[in-house]
């Protein structure tokens, strides 16, 4: 089922009662979901992805807009009729119940000519549950299960009513961090499987690049920017989203354009092509560095870390905006730590530019 | 050192209970033990300090003595129609509280009105509201006229009548409270639930009997506990509303007839009133463990 | 097929059973409102009413056009409902005083002393919490009777002081307090009393409103233990006053004058009730105690 946002907007009367304004939580979202795809809605706590969420299942109604699954408006629909599985952050799965009673509750729902017989749904649930692989759980209670269990139960439990959409409101956050490895690989298996066209929520970038098709990076309730995940992180269209994306995160300095280079401080740090001569932020990936004794950048050396397969240089810049500069070299790479300071040349394919003023990326030609 | 330090470090908190020991013992502790001494002395004078011997007659003479069965049979009245009536209606008013946004501080402000009054003051209007006179029907009665009905004295009438205002008088007593609790406890069940049930296309009822009932069960249970211990020692609102000497009324309580033995125009008979209170005191152990057995099966923890 | 239509018409259909269900609530709620406040506007009602108007009303008006204090005037001169209400306020300020001071420093005992045997007594505590009143009143009754306390105040304060669950919800909240301050303090040398003073008791100031709010409701309401232990009218207590003035006050028939001091009585809680709301219902609903 293709999922399609037209100018989607939600605002809400502000918490402080005695100001009349109001938060303006979605801004004129339009974008397009493919059918069968595994969307990541990624931004920083407050940034309208649980809003965007809720406004899809039909929880909440947008104060403008429209929304589509496939051909069909959905935007007065009640949630109930849209045909979407939820799974909520906290899993929300009824503690008084069992597995199999938790998972058969949607079921049980269904009136009229939908009706299923007890055993059509036996069989539904056992099926569900086979695909997140807890049927040796089932009649125990929620209370009885680890973290990873219970998220398997509610996945189970949207997913039992062979929903068109499949959401989830930050699927891994209440999981310890080898857990969380394991369960993405789990929603990226069942979304495989089943072929459910999937929205999920979250602010660890990680985990959004790891297994979407497509993410979209939001922040104060505007898309930043929408694409795979190795696009966007490639190509940024904004600092925003380049200092979002990426562990470590990127390096921005200050720099200016003038001659055809780029110069950080005084140091002309790379030749870019013919271009408007501007004041600029240079973003590095920390894998944009390259030693090289002779290279055209020079920071002053501050230490080394070993993590096994690389190793970080950390050192300091006055045009950095940060204290540290952390850049990440091969192992093989000597660095001599009595120096004072250490010389880069920079890998043009990772570095980026940003207009000084709007922060909106500016292309250069790589020479 | 290490010890003498220990010493004087229990010392002090020995000392700082001391005053609250010093109360518990004297009002709570002694009286405890004491009033089943009371209650196994048989012809005990308040006066002369003496009595005949030790038995069980004083149960043995409450247990046939004719107010004390309608003391009795009044209670278990009262307990059994307002529990449950009280309850129920209480879980309306908090679910129907809890559904909507508009005014619902204004209503819950209201609701607990009841509970920071008076229960003598209040009961005097009620009595006034249902009394019938020579001089006037009163409020009630003029409502049942309205609709076409017999007028009915409500507070020196017939026993139906007396119940039914008592009743009534004692759910609009106990209400602030109930509603109080299961609205807290409605409020305290996590949305999410609610979302997730919504999105399953459940309907209300369902939502109502297969995930809130459940979830604040172990509140309502409390409440069912508590609304029979507190009906079991009914008393100041039956005074409130007939008067101090309830026997001639009919409608003594097991409470009233302990204070009636103990004081008042019948009373200078502490073993008596000892017995009844410790029947009374029995009866709540009973239903009370009762409650708590059943309770286990169907609550939720 | 026009799914957009069809899906007009199941929200409109849903729509309208939203506002059918919401109207049957506001419409119950708004019963039970009128149900509480009825009693309290009649007996405003009642008091403003003159003694010849209200008894020449076979049939009671629903309101008055002529209202009247002289029913208050009455309410005073009459019967001795002054003297009730001093009664009322000095037994309510000692008892709640007496018991905030006793509670205070058990709970302290309780939550940051160390001492042996300090857990066993306070299970003995919690099970005194199950013992009814009812039970204890009988010996009390001959206790202050034989010592001679009818009809003073001591006899009316003392055994009303203790609250047991008082003890224990103070002392869960000493216990949220960290540990760490404790010893910051003991390092600095502060004396247990001190520190109890200094931090403990600002720091729980929200919970110590809370009981001495809900004993003074305790205290004004209460109506069993007076009546037993008071038969001069020079210690009634407002509950016990009212039921003196239904049965011998005023005379039967002045039933406005009897309306008036009822509202005299209900006035003072009712008013710290909308001032300290908020408290009030917190800590009936924290507490689950019953009135």
């Amino acid at each position: 089922m293709k999922i399609v946002l037209k100018n989607l907007t939600k605002k809400f009367p502000s918490r402080d009662r005695k100001k009349r304004e109001e938060v303006v939580a979605v801004n004129d979202f339009t974008f397009e979901i493919p059918d069968g795809s595994l969307v990541g809605l990624l931004g920083p706590s407050g940034c309208g992805k649980s809003t965007t969420l809720n406004l899809i299942s039909g929880l909440e109604r947008p104060t403008e807009g429209r929304i589509f699954f496939g051909d069909d408006d959905v935007t007065d629909l009640p949630a109930e009729n849209r045909g979407i599985g939820l799974v909520f952050q906290n899993y929300a799965l009824y503690p008084h119940l069992t597995v199999r009673q938790n998972i058969l509750f949607p079921l049980e729902n269904l009136k009229g000519k939908e009706k299923l017989s007890r055993e059509q749904m036996a069989g539904k649930a056992r099926e569900a549950a086979c695909l997140v692989q807890i049927e040796e759980l089932m009649d125990r209670r929620p209370g009885e299960l680890s973290g990873g269990q219970q998220q398997r139960v509610a996945i189970a439990r949207a997913l039992v009513k062979r929903p068109k959409v499949l959401l989830l409101d930050e699927p891994l956050s209440n999981l310890d961090a080898r857990l969380r490895l394991q369960t993405r690989e789990e929603i990226r298996r069942i979304q495989r499987e089943t072929g459910i066209t999937t929205i999920f929520v979250t602010h660890d970038q990680e985990e959004a690049m790891s297994i979407s098709d497509l993410i979209v990076v939001m922040k104060e309730g505007e898309v930043q920017q929408i694409g795979r995940p190795q696009e966007v992180y490639d190509s940024p269209s904004n600092l925003f989203v380049a200092k979002f994306l990426g562990t470590p995160p990127v390096n921005v300095f200050y720099g200016r354009i003038g001659d055809g280079k780029l110069y950080i401080g005084l140091e002309a740090v790379m030749e870019i092509g013919e271009g408007k001569d501007q004041e600029v932020f240079a973003a590095v990936r920390p894998e944009g560095f390259a030693l090289q004794e002779d290279g055209p950048f020079t920071c002053r050396l501050k230490g080394r870390e070993v993590m096994g397969r690389d190793v970080s240089v950390l050192c300091a810049n006055d045009a950095s905006l940060n204290p540290t500069v952390r850049c990440i070299v091969r192992a093989e790479d000597k660095v001599d730590l009595g120096s004072a300071e250490v010389r880069f040349s920079l890998i043009p394919g990772k570095v980026l530019l940003f207009d000084r003023e709007t922060g909106q990326r500016v292309d250069f030609e790589v020479m | 050192m290490n010890g003498k330090k220990w010493n004087s470090a229990g010392l002090k908190g020995w000392l700082y209970l001391l005053p609250a020991m010093v109360f518990l013992g004297g009002f709570m502790v002694y009286p405890l033990i004491d009033v089943f001494v009371y209650s196994f002395e048989e012809g005990y004078h308040s006066a002369s300090q003496t009595y005949f011997g030790i038995g069980l007659y004083n149960y043995s003479y409450i247990l046939h003595d004719p107010y004390f069965l309608q003391a009795v049979k009044n209670t278990f009245l009262l307990v059994v129609i307002t529990v449950p009536l009280s309850t129920g209606i209480a879980l309306v008013i908090s679910v129907g509280l809890n559904s909507i946004r508009a005014f619902r501080d204004l209503f819950q402000t209201l609701y607990f009105l009841p509970y920071v009054t008076n229960t003598l003051a209040v009961g005097l209007v009620f009595m006034i509201l249902f009394q019938k006179t020579a001089y006037t029907d009163g409020f009630i009665n003029l409502i049942i006229t309205w609709f076409g009905g017999e007028s009915v004295d409500f507070i020196g009438g017939p026993y139906w009548a007396k119940m039914f205002v008592l009743c009534f008088y004692t759910i609009w007593v106990v209400m602030p409270f109930k509603i109080l609790i299961l609205t807290s406890a409605l409020a305290s069940v996590n949305q999410d639930y609610y979302k997730a049930a919504r999105i399953d296309g459940t309907s209300k009822w369902r939502i109502f009997t297969r995930i809130t009932l459940p979830m604040i069960s172990p509140m309502v249970y409390y409440l069912i506990i508590t609304g029979f211990i507190g009906a079991f020692k009914a008393y100041s609102d039956v005074v409130a509303l007939f008067g101090t000497d309830l026997n001639a009324a009919g409608m003594n309580t097991i409470v009233g007839y302990v204070y009636d033995m103990l004081y008042g125009n019948s009373g200078g008979y502490p073993s008596y009133a000892s017995a009844a209170a410790i029947i009374l005191f029995m009866i709540v152990l009973t239903i009370t463990c009762l409650n708590l057995l059943s309770s286990g099966k169907h609550v939720y923890h | 097929m026009d799914n957009t239509a069809d899906y007009r018409t199941l929200e409109k259909r849903a729509q309208r059973k939203d506002a059918f269900i919401k109207a049957g609530t506001y419409g119950i709620l708004l019963v039970w409102a009128v149900m509480v406040l009825f009693p309290f506007y009649w007996m405003v009602l009642t008091s403003l009413k003159s003694y010849g108007t209200y008894n020449s009303e076979y049939v009671p008006a629903l309101f008055t056009l002529s209202p009247t204090l002289e029913n208050y005037r009455d309410a005073f001169t009459a019967v001795p409902l002054g003297r009730y209400l001093l009664n009322t306020a000095v037994f309510t300020v000692c008892t709640t005083a007496t018991m905030v001071v006793v509670v205070t420093l058990a709970a302290f005992a309780f939550a940051r002393l160390e001492f042996r045997g300090r857990d066993g007594v306070f299970v003995g505590f919690l099970s005194l919490m199950m013992i009814p009143n009812e039970l204890v009143v009988v010996t009390n009754f001959v206790t202050v009777t034989e010592l001679n306390m009818r009809n003073t105040f001591q006899g009316l304060i003392l055994p009303s002081v203790m609250s047991v669950f008082y003890i224990y919800l103070l002392k869960e909240n000493f216990e949220q307090i960290p540990d760490s301050l404790y010893k910051a303090a003991k390092v600095d040398g502060t004396s247990d009393l001190k520190y109890l003073i200094k931090v403990m008791i600002p720091i729980s100031k929200p919970t110590l409103v809370t009981i001495t709010i809900l004993k003074i409701i305790e205290c004004w309401n209460s109506y069993v233990w007076p009546r037993l232990i008071t038969d001069d009218q020079a210690y009634y207590l407002v509950s016990n006053g009212i039921q003196e003035i239904r049965e011998n006050g005023f005379g039967r028939e002045n039933i406005p004058a009897m309306m008036a001091a009822v509202v005299v009585i209900s006035a003072p809680l009712i008013v710290l009730f909308l001032a300290f709301r908020r408290k009030i219902m917190d800590g009936v609903s924290r507490g689950g105690i019953k009135g």
